[in-house]
């Protein structure tokens, strides 16, 4: 059995699947539901500092984008930060930390940017024993208008200061929220490092509209007429997370700066995807919003067979494990070939294969009068649309020429050896060869 | 156990009036939207869609879908009835599990095509009860056109025509229009009165002028009417039925499934309608089917239908089989009928075991019979018609007779399968055809 025990910036938990600051971990009732069901940690929902509490829409505060039998693809949300007082929410904190000392209790903050809020608000959470803060730098709507939120995030000079406030004032580990709103993930991520943070997590929500009502004339969700844009999230956001979780593993100075990775993970494998590229560990809302907190049982479970199937013992082993095969297009083999091939035994016949390659692609697909439907491999260029669009798993798949074998598109024997765009004679910019 | 129940002969009111209407319910009942959207989902959009090839009437399949799937189902709608006008009633009577459901690569991929019998009906049904009729008619070009027969062929050639702006006369033999629509499919399949609603709203497009009560060869002639029209098409079925080659076939209740299902439809109340304690029919396809299920249903104790050949060569699809057999008819294969016994009426009916070559093997075996239903085949009745092919009227083209100016489809024409859905395309097909004639290329 895999020990899926984690050693996060010195929080450990006994497995790596948290819940993300959000509503799901608002209070000490939602807290005590999510680690009975099994949560390795909770990043409880972002505390503002002492005085009234803010305060939320009374409409609609989410939107959602589906995909067919309404599975929940992507989620969107006007919602502030807690909008109950700050003492409840530190009295409840302890409560359940202390009930459950095995768990990850992590606080995330969100005061003004100036070091007496920071100076004022920490001493408090370091009280309820939790085990560290979580800085957001993410919220992009609502808390960004008033210089909070994703308006630190989308300006490095901030998120430096703000992180060093906080690592002189506390001896919890610092971790930083960051926003996708941004061009360059790199630039934040070092400026946190810089300001001393622990880690960083992300990403926060995207800024996003996930639909117009065409009656009213107003995005949704619609509060009396009128709507704002709000922070996407959930499965549809996964692969801009993943990357951007990636341009920062990859990145030789933050090499060893820990990652905790968030962005629609939905089920094992997300969380495992996450943490080959370098997440140490998960953070998770959308799936629960949508399923409950059982969902975690099958994540534990997912990942546990997963990491016997591979032999992994400690997480520690899945973490950053597709991190060195992270690459530059300009260095991808060219020299690799591959053909579609279609299963005919599993083919349903439905044609699709045929109409995306016919109409969008490279008319390498052959149809017969009897539905038959085959790869031209003289047409092929191996862009795996066919793939994409079957609805049968496994039914298309890409096999690599082999090794002198002759491409029937080109003409042009494969060769063994590894070859790129640098080297390549079309490359004006090319690099010579030595001779 | 009602009193009834178990009394002897041919009698009304077998069952409570509770349990006759739970018995006669729709059969396929119409989706709720949710059950659309859900059943809309599983669509895959099909490349030269299989459904397509294997409807009749080429509907447009994967496109409707999408359109419900997309929240417009009255587009679906408007799809589905360019191509068959009588979209809503195939939607009921289709057997859809051997054309458009058999093919889905929903069905070769899972075993459960999409449902799109009942998406059909969910988009057709909104349209109509909107009120909507999509179609218009065409400037007037002053040519008239007889159509014999307002069952589906004659319906789908009528309305076409009109579209095209023809005057239409549409005869009919019986009191209401609808052919068999009306008279010759099972209740639970098209209830609450939809035949006659569907050809009210399609007499909409205007321009038909219908007159019933008028039938070929005692009202009205072919020759009248060639004279008369511009163009005449005949819908006009298959008006007689195969006759039991038996001794004592005449014998009282020895009846034709295709009367009993028409008195059934026509019934006011099914509990005034007469039906046996035990009940045998004979023959294996959809008529047979349709027959056995309902003497069922009116309360019939004991109900046996009897083919002469195997259970594979029946003509009641897979699912008409299990509906039978799940409402409690014993199916029996395999037998042919040899004599029918009683003194003056049906008391039993003997069969004889046959092969798969038909040939008798000697076995014989009586059946307690207080009335029968041959549903032995149908045949084309009447006198001076065009050529006929073996037993129907033949056709070249589309509808084309061996007289000029004389267009023919539906059950009555040669060739295509004897389903309401190839009757609409018959028909349709014919129309355009009497229009092109009419007309020239040009029109």
């Amino acid at each position: 059995m895999a020990d899926l025990t984690t050693d996060f910036v010195g929080i450990k938990s006994p497995n790596p699947f948290w819940l993300a600051s959000a509503p799901p971990t608002d209070k000490e009732y939602n807290v005590r539901r999510a680690y009975e069901a099994g949560w390795g940690g909770v990043v409880w929902k972002t505390l503002g500092e002492a005085g009234p509490p803010v305060v939320n829409v009374n409409g609609p505060r989410y939107g959602a984008v589906w995909g067919a039998d309404r599975r929940l693809l992507g989620l969107n949300n006007i919602e502030l930060i807690t909008d109950r007082p700050l003492e409840v929410n530190l009295r409840e904190i302890k409560a359940v930390k202390r009930d459950y000392p095995d768990r990850a209790m992590v606080v995330s903050l969100m005061v003004p940017c100036v070091e007496e809020a920071w100076k004022a608000i920490l001493p408090l959470v370091e009280e309820t024993g939790a085990d560290g803060v979580e800085l957001n730098f993410g919220c992009p709507h609502g808390m960004s208008e008033r210089g909070m939120g994703s308006a630190v995030g989308q300006v490095p000079e901030y998120i430096e200061m703000v992180t060093r406030w906080v690592k002189q004032n506390t001896r919890m580990p610092c971790i930083v929220k960051l926003t996708p709103n941004v061009t360059d993930i790199k630039q934040p991520a070092m400026a946190a490092l810089r300001g001393g943070a622990d880690a960083v997590s992300l990403i926060n929500t995207i800024n996003s509209i996930t639909s117009v009502d065409l009656d009213l004339f107003a995005p949704e969700p619609t509060i009396d007429g009128k709507g704002a844009h709000g922070g996407y999230c959930g499965p549809a956001v996964k692969p801009i997370a993943l990357n951007m979780v990636a341009e920062i593993a990859r990145t030789p100075e933050m090499a060893h700066l820990p990652i905790s990775g968030i962005g629609g993970v939905t089920t094992w494998r997300d969380g495992a995807e996450f943490m080959a590229l370098g997440a140490g560990n998960v953070q998770v809302c959308t799936a629960a919003m949508t399923y409950g907190f059982k969902v975690v049982q099958e994540m534990i479970s997912g990942l546990s067979d997963y990491m016997d199937r591979k032999g992994m013992v400690a997480t520690s082993e899945l973490v950053g494990k597709a991190v060195p095969n992270l690459s530059d297009w300009q260095h991808l083999n060219l020299n690799y070939v591959a053909k579609a091939r279609i299963n005919q035994d599993l083919c349903i016949s439905c044609g699709r294969c045929f109409a995306a390659c016919e109409d969008t692609s490279h008319q390498a697909i052959s149809m017969s009068e009897d539905r038959t439907f085959t790869v031209k491999d003289d047409e092929c260029v191996a862009c795996n649309l066919c793939v994409n669009v079957c609805p049968v798993e496994e039914c298309i798949t890409m096999e690599q020429l082999a090794a002198g074998a002759v491409d029937p598109r080109t003409g042009r024997t494969v060769k063994r050896e590894y070859a790129n765009w640098t080297t390549h004679p079309n490359n004006p910019g090319a690099v010579k060869a030595a001779e | 156990m009602h009193a009834k129940a178990y009394a002897q002969g041919v009698v009304a009111g077998r069952l409570e009036a509770s349990d006759l209407a739970a018995g006669f319910v729709d059969l396929h009942p119409a989706l709720t939207d949710h059950e659309a959207l859900v059943a809309a989902d599983r669509c895959y959009f099909c490349h030269d869609a299989p459904c397509i090839t294997a409807c009749p009437t080429d509907i447009d399949i994967p496109l409707f879908i999408r359109q419900i799937a997309t929240g417009t189902p009255d587009a679906a709608a408007k799809t589905i009835l360019g191509p068959n006008i009588l979209g809503g009633m195939c939607a009921r009577v289709c057997p859809t599990e051997t054309l458009c459901e058999q093919a889905c690569v929903r069905e070769i991929a899972e075993g459960k095509p999409v449902d799109i019998g009942r998406l059909q009906r969910y988009a057709t049904d909104g349209l109509m009860a909107a009120g909507l009729h999509p179609f218009t008619r065409a400037a007037p070009t002053g040519k008239t056109i007889a159509v014999v027969g307002a069952g589906p062929a004659g319906l789908a050639c009528a309305h076409r025509l009109a579209m095209k702006g023809h005057d239409v006369t549409l005869f009919d033999a019986r009191p209401k229009p609808g052919g068999l629509n009306e008279y010759g499919i099972a209740a639970y399949k098209t209830t609450e009165d939809f035949a006659a609603r569907e050809v009210d709203w399609l007499m909409q497009i205007g321009g038909i002028t219908l007159e019933n009560g008028k039938a070929l060869g005692h009202d009205i002639t072919l020759q009248e009417l060639r004279a008369g029209y511009d163009a005449v098409f005949l819908g006009i079925g298959l008006g007689g039925v195969n006759a039991l080659d038996a001794p004592g076939a005449e014998k009282d209740g020895v009846l034709d499934a295709v009367n009993f299902i028409a008195e059934l439809r026509q019934a006011k109340d099914l509990a005034a309608l007469p039906v046996g304690r035990d009940v045998v029919v004979i023959g294996g396809g959809m008529t047979a089917v349709d027959a056995a299920v309902q003497a069922k249903l009116l309360g019939a104790l004991n109900v046996t239908m009897v083919y002469r050949r195997g259970r594979d060569r029946m003509n009641a699809s897979p699912f008409e089989q299990d509906l039978a057999a799940a409402r409690g008819v014993r199916i029996i294969t395999n037998a042919a009928p040899v004599a029918v016994h009683g003194n003056g009426a049906v008391r039993e009916i003997e069969f004889e075991y046959t092969d798969d070559a038909l040939v008798p093997t000697g076995e014989t075996f009586r059946i307690p019979a207080d009335q029968v239903f041959k549903a032995i085949g149908q045949t084309l009745a009447g006198e001076t018609l065009p050529d006929l092919e073996g037993r129907k009227i033949a056709v070249s083209g589309a509808g084309r007779t061996s007289i000029i100016g004389v267009w023919a489809g539906g059950d009555c024409a040669a060739g295509g399968d004897d389903l309401t859905v190839t009757a609409v395309a018959e028909g349709r097909d014919a129309a355009e055809d009497i229009h092109t004639a009419l007309m020239g290329s040009t029109g």
